[in-house]
Formats: C-alpha cells, structure tokens, sequence
C-alpha cells in the first residue's frame, strides 16, 4: 500500500466513524435547503428564480463545516510531525486530505443536490447542469478550504477565522456556478459559466498543494 | 560512518533554546539528554528530526541530511502519540505500515500488542497508547531512533520490551537519540547534558520567517 492510499484510506475511515463528521455537511445542506422555501415563499416561480443561487450558497457553507478539523486534528494528536516525516511530500499529503475531504464532503452534496432541486421548483433542463456545476466546482471548495485550514492550524478557536479567510476566496466559484444554473433556468447556455468555473478548479487544483504545504511548514516553526 | 551534529542552535519565541550543540555517534551507540525541564531535549530531537528550524550541520554516514534523507532515514516518537482514538490498534499500525512503508507483525510482535490489536485505541491506557506509539519503532527499519521521553506511562514490562527493542536496533547497527529522566540499562551509550537556558537572549536573531524575511 503507497503512502498516499494510506493517507486517503485512513482519512475516509475517520470521517466516516462516530464523531468524523462526513455526514454533518450534508445534513446541513438538507435542512438550510429546506428552510429556503420557507424564508422566500412557497410561490413556485418565485422557488425557481433562487434556487440555483440558494443550492450554491448552502453548498458553500456545508463544505465550510468540517473544514477546521482538516490539519488540526492531526496537528493536535502529534499525526502531523509523522506526515512530515513520511516519504510522501507534503504536498501530496494536502492534495490526499483535500479529495478525501471532497469525497465525504462535497460529494454527497452533489449527489442529494437534485433531490432538494425538486423542492425549489428547479426547472427540469437545469438538472445536469447543477450537477455538472456542482461536481466541478466543490473539489475547488475543499482545495482553497485547505489553505484557510493550514494557515489556521496553530489557532485554538481557529474555525471562525477559517471562514473568514475562506469565504471571500470562494466567491469566484460561487458567482461561476450559481451562474451556470441560472443561464441554464433562464435557457441560456450555461457552457461559458461552465467552462470557466471547471477552469478555475483547474487553476486551483494546480495551486493550492503548494499554498497549502507552504502554510503548514510555516504554522508548524 | 555514524550521526554527527555540530553547531546546532535553535531560536524559538526569541529565546535561543540551543547554541552550538554537537554531538558524534557512530554505529550502534545510543545518546541519551539530559537536563532539567526546559533544557532543550525536546527542541534538540525535533530539530534532528527537521521539525523545527535550526542552524548548524546534521550528517548521517557523512552526508548532510535533507528532506528526503530524513524521511527514509529517521523515525521519532515524540510526546504526543499520534495514535487515532477512532482506529483500532491494529488499524493504527496499518496507517503508519502504509505511510512508512513496512510492516505491522514485527511491531505487533515487539510490543506484545496482538492482544489488543482489534481494541480501538480509545479504548488503550495511557501505557498501552504509549506501547503503540513505540511500536512505530518497529513497523519501518530506519537507521535513527529520536525518541522523547519514551518510557512514560510504561509498566516495568512494557519498558522492558522497549529496552530489548533498543539493544536490538543497536545490534544492527542503529542509532537511537533519547531524551529521559530515568536510567536505561544499555551498553555503548554516551550522554550529553543540556544546560538550561532561561534568559531572553536580545543576540538572537528572530523566529518569525516574516521578520527574518525567509519563506523558505
């Protein structure tokens, strides 16, 4: 078994167990869809309008959740001093935690987001495109999430500030992709919107496992 | 051919915490810190270990140490265990067999751990997380041992595996770098004391890469 398989087994075993919180992000993202109807009005085109922008909104912040614990718990228990000392690069080792993050985190989102569409009165051609968005721009949440995790390892309470950090930089992909559901409701074509949000995972992809590692190193003097 | 350090010094919160520590070990021989609490032994193992920066040289069979060397060369056992509360012991083991590159039965073996290997470790005294820590020893062959404060939380049997452990690695040639308050029966070990050093010290350069203007 490669260094890295082990990182991304052993990190989905922990947030799949009691207490690793795979399922908190999307439950989260359950119950904020489920309020919109009631905070806007049940009127069913009134739904429609929003609904691309509400599921982006509330997919945001459920990756935002579990972010904080990403490096810290590791950090904390002494894990970290063995990923720096382990043959993988670190920033392999961030590039790993980010797609098993995704994978607990973002993915499920991707998959119930159809679900909760039906409840906002998404119409029927903007279905593939929500989850095209959806698929391509979460692994961008979970790579910059790292970041903001690494810079704040050191920092006891350091989820308020994550989001802080965070936020801000997630706005690129939530104009992206809020845009390439509301050109598809509108029956625009959303493959611009689309293209560009899938080119900025692209550009993140590439960047962030440098940042982040930098981050870390840095957090850990 | 063996482990030399010359020159070490460490500066952490504006305090220098080692100046010019050196130290030569060749194959098979144990060093072991001394000092009171404060001393620096622990700064000293992480800074062997490239955990903190430091200035001064560090070679191993006359090479200087990177990145990489560390990596296939060392293996530290620190304060805090690293195990996972939610894996089982067994589990525990497997992660650092894969991250490493080795295997869990010598380790299993080595620390009497297959009655607990199904247990998840939460479930683990503080002695038995101790003993899984330092089964890490055994998981991976690598040549140097940094170990701190190993023997807490072990009962008088544990500590005698831990021993058998060392000698063993020191039979085959190892090293081991070990910070202790108690007396460990091993031959061919040497000490270095580490006198405490408590003032601030106004000379040392700052420890903040964004005031030192190094983001290396």
């Amino acid at each position: 078994m490669s260094a890295a398989s082990a990182v991304l087994a052993r990190d989905l075993a922990l947030a799949l167990r009691s207490g690793g919180g795979a399922g908190l992000g999307v439950a989260f993202f359950l119950i904020v869809q489920l309020l919109v109807p009631l905070g806007v009005g049940p009127e069913p085109d009134r739904l429609a309008t929003v609904a691309g922008g509400s599921l982006w909104t509330g997919a945001l912040l459920a990756c935002l959740l579990s972010l904080d614990r990403l490096f810290q718990a590791d950090a904390e228990d002494g894990t970290l001093d063995q990923l720096l000392l382990s043959p993988l690069p670190l920033e392999a080792v961030v590039a790993v935690k980010a797609l098993a993050h995704w994978l607990t985190t973002g993915l499920p989102l991707v998959v119930v987001a159809p679900l909760l569409a039906l409840t906002l009165n998404l119409p029927a051609p903007a279905y593939p495109w929500l989850v095209a968005s959806l698929a391509a721009g979460t692994p961008a949440l979970s790579l910059i999430g790292a970041v903001g995790a690494a810079l704040t390892v050191g920092i006891r309470r350091g989820g308020l500030l994550l989001s802080i950090l965070v936020l801000p930089l997630y706005i690129p992909t939530l104009i992206f992709g809020a845009r390439t559901v509301a050109d598809a409701t509108r029956g625009a074509d959303p493959a611009g919107a689309f293209l560009s949000l899938a080119g900025l995972t692209l550009f993140v992809v590439a960047l962030v496992p440098f940042a982040a590692a930098r981050a870390l190193r840095l957090a850990l003097r | 051919m063996g482990l030399i350090v010359s020159d070490l010094s460490c500066v952490r919160g504006g305090r220098r915490v080692l100046a010019g520590v050196g130290f030569a070990l060749v194959a098979g021989e144990t060093l072991i810190l001394r000092g009171p609490n404060g001393a620096g032994k622990s700064t000293l193992l992480r800074a062997l270990a490239g955990l903190l920066p430091a200035s001064g040289t560090i070679a191993l069979d006359g090479r200087p140490l990177d990145a990489d060397g560390l990596a296939e060369a060392v293996t530290y056992v620190g304060h805090l265990d690293a195990v996972k509360p939610q894996l089982t012991v067994r589990e525990n083991l497997r992660f650092w067999a894969g991250l490493a590159g080795g295997t869990v039965e010598a380790a299993v073996a080595g620390f009497d751990l297959a009655a607990l290997a199904d247990q998840p470790a939460r479930l683990c005294s503080a002695g038995q997380k101790r003993r899984l820590a330092l089964a890490r020893l055994l998981v991976a062959p690598r040549r140097v041992w940094l170990l701190d404060e190993p023997t807490v939380s072990l009962d008088a049997a544990a500590g005698g595996r831990f021993l058998a452990a060392v000698r063993d690695h020191a039979t085959c040639g190892g090293l081991a770098v070990i910070a202790t308050h108690v007396a460990l029966d091993l031959d061919r070990c040497r000490t270095l004391d580490l006198a405490p050093r408590r003032a601030a010290d106004p000379s040392a350069e700052p420890d903040d890469p964004f005031l030192a203007g190094s983001w290396a």
